[in-house]
């Protein structure tokens, strides 16, 4: 038996969420005080996700680097591997916001959009 | 020059505020931007988590601010950037208020405004108002100093840092600092609770795995030319460091995340009353200063967690400006008043007073706690007969609080009254 321990980030109240796990799998959720938490606490521990948000370089601009995310959420553990993939990337200015910078990050089957208008 | 409505700062305060006075249908408005681009601070903040509130989506921060430079665009709203305001003034006899202001190109030039709104937005506390003992060396910023220098500029302030306060800059420093490459080895923070938002720390420290040191502060920075580390202690409930709990950190980098100052040196140069809690001005139920004619809305007037509630408020204060150049705002002003009085763990109101004659339907008031509650009540009194009590699960410092006031409530409570001067109060109470 695995116990994970969370804070709920559903909302400001916080929820100390503690669930037990057996062969990856969810045992019992306690400690949530409504279904977002529970919701909340079964992704995080089975599949936990994370829209990254960076920086890629930029060619010929006003500034040198321009700001994007994942078109999307990838997985937790894959977080470093899309920043990391992301220092390969440079664009050329000018960019808007919804320019497409990657099609598919890190193998992540989730694209890469430019945030920044820049000149 | 001469303007009906002069907005100083292009941040999110300024942009909604310009934006919603032109709905209003406002034609003669200008922003005043010292910053090379519109947007403010928001250019910078490149995480997600904006915009829940307002556009029902998580935007990155520029994202955000693009929304509503699109607007001002689109709308042919005239702005002035690469400028600098370096004094209002107004004529108590006239009315009149002149704008100063100066750049490279017109030099230094007045407009006579007939409204102003301040939208000067907040600076972060500098190393010199926090009283950390030790040496001077280079290396210690303030985390939106190394926001900036990261983001905007694609160059990295340091390679190991330690992070001290926990505001949401921090935070988000944290994990951005972890992305590029360095080793963030603690964020420590004086209080025994955290000032920033939860998921900022879920996802920014637990997630690689950064402790959060509660009530433990700075008490040296090592390094004569740069930072070779920084001894952290713990601090008793008087905040004082508790001799012996002392432990080094090498580290090369300093970053402060110690809290929000608004902005108002030109505030207090035109003489508005100022609110010593929040620093930022005294306003009425219509985000009016003291001086008629000029609104405060955004982190000039109160710091914020959220900045949707930033462009709510300054939309509020772009159409209250609109209806004091219409003159509807002009109707007899000696009716009833309600001032705002905070007590038990409430720390301010933003707005301080309440005319009820220009009272909306609802009116929003906004509040910040001095602590963390657990399981309280909010409890909310008008001429000492209770108007609300709302159960409050959790409330922090870090988080904004509000409660709606219905003016049909209100008046129901004060008809009867013989003074025209009504208190309200709002505490903070045990559950029975």
């Amino acid at each position: 038996m695995e116990i994970r321990e969370l804070t709920c980030i559903r909302c400001p109240i916080g929820c100390h969420i503690t669930v037990e796990m057996e062969n990856g799998e969810v045992k019992s959720i306690t400690g949530n005080s409504c279904p977002r938490g529970e919701e909340y606490a079964s992704s995080e521990v089975t599949h936990p996700e994370r829209t990254v948000t960076s920086l890629v370089r930029l060619k010929g601009g006003e500034r040198p680097v321009v700001s994007v995310k994942t078109d999307g959420n990838v997985p937790k553990e894959k977080m470093m591997d899309v920043v990391k993939a992301l220092k390969d990337i440079e664009l050329d200015a000018p960019v808007r916001i919804g320019d497409v910078a990657c099609e598919d990050i890190a193998g992540c089957g989730v694209r890469v959009v430019v945030t920044s208008n820049v000149g | 020059m001469k303007r009906d409505l002069v907005i100083i700062g292009g941040g999110p305060a300024g942009l909604a505020a310009a934006v919603s006075a032109r709905k209003e249908g406002l034609e003669d408005i200008l922003i005043i931007e010292r910053d090379t681009r519109l947007g403010g601070i928001l250019n910078q903040c490149i995480h997600n988590g904006f915009g829940l509130h307002t556009f029902k989506e998580e935007l990155t921060g520029p994202e955000y601010a693009a929304r509503y430079i699109t607007q001002v665009e689109d709308e042919k709203i005239p702005y002035l950037l690469d400028t600098m305001v370096v004094d209002i003034s107004y004529d108590e006899s006239t009315g009149d208020k002149k704008v100063t202001a100066m750049n490279s190109r017109d030099g230094l030039f007045t407009i006579d405004a007939r409204s102003v709104i301040l939208a000067m937005g907040c600076r972060e506390r500098p190393r010199g108002a926090l009283n950390i003992p030790g040496y001077r060396p280079a290396g210690i910023y303030s985390a939106g100093t190394a926001q900036y220098y990261v983001n905007m500029e694609g160059r990295m302030p340091g390679k190991k840092v330690v992070i001290l306060g926990s505001g949401d800059i921090g935070l988000i420093m944290a994990r951005r600092m972890t992305y590029e490459g360095a080793r963030v080895l603690c964020v420590a923070e004086l209080q025994p609770y955290s000032g920033g938002l939860k998921r900022n720390i879920v996802q920014c420290l637990d997630d690689f795995g950064i402790p959060l040191l509660l009530s433990h502060t700075v008490v040296d920075i090592m390094g004569k030319r740069r930072v070779e580390g920084v001894t952290i202690a713990e601090v008793d409930e008087n905040r004082k460091p508790i001799p012996g709990t002392e432990v080094f950190y090498e580290c090369d980098t300093l970053l402060l995340s110690c809290g929000l100052i608004p902005e108002n040196e030109l505030s207090n140069k035109l003489g508005v009353r100022m609110n010593p809690v929040t620093g930022g001005a005294v306003v009425n139920e219509s985000l009016e200063t003291s001086i008629p004619g000029v609104y405060a809305c955004g982190n000039v007037l109160h710091v914020h967690d959220l900045v949707d509630y930033v462009s709510g408020e300054a939309s509020e204060a772009g159409k209250n400006a609109v209806r004091f150049l219409k003159s509807e705002d002009a109707a007899e002003d000696d009716g009833d008043v309600i001032n705002i009085r905070t007590e038990n763990g409430v720390r301010y109101t933003v707005p301080s007073t309440v005319r009820i004659s220009k009272m909306p339907d609802t009116l929003t008031v906004r509040f910040r706690v001095g602590n963390e509650y657990r399981d309280k009540n909010l409890a909310v009194y008008l001429d000492g007969k209770q108007l609300m009590k709302l159960p409050k699960r959790v409330m922090a410092p870090g988080e904004m609080e509000q409660i709606i006031l219905v003016k049909s409530k209100a008046q129901e409570i004060i008809s009867g009254a013989e003074n025209r001067e009504h208190e309200l109060v709002i505490r903070v109470e045990d559950k029975e």
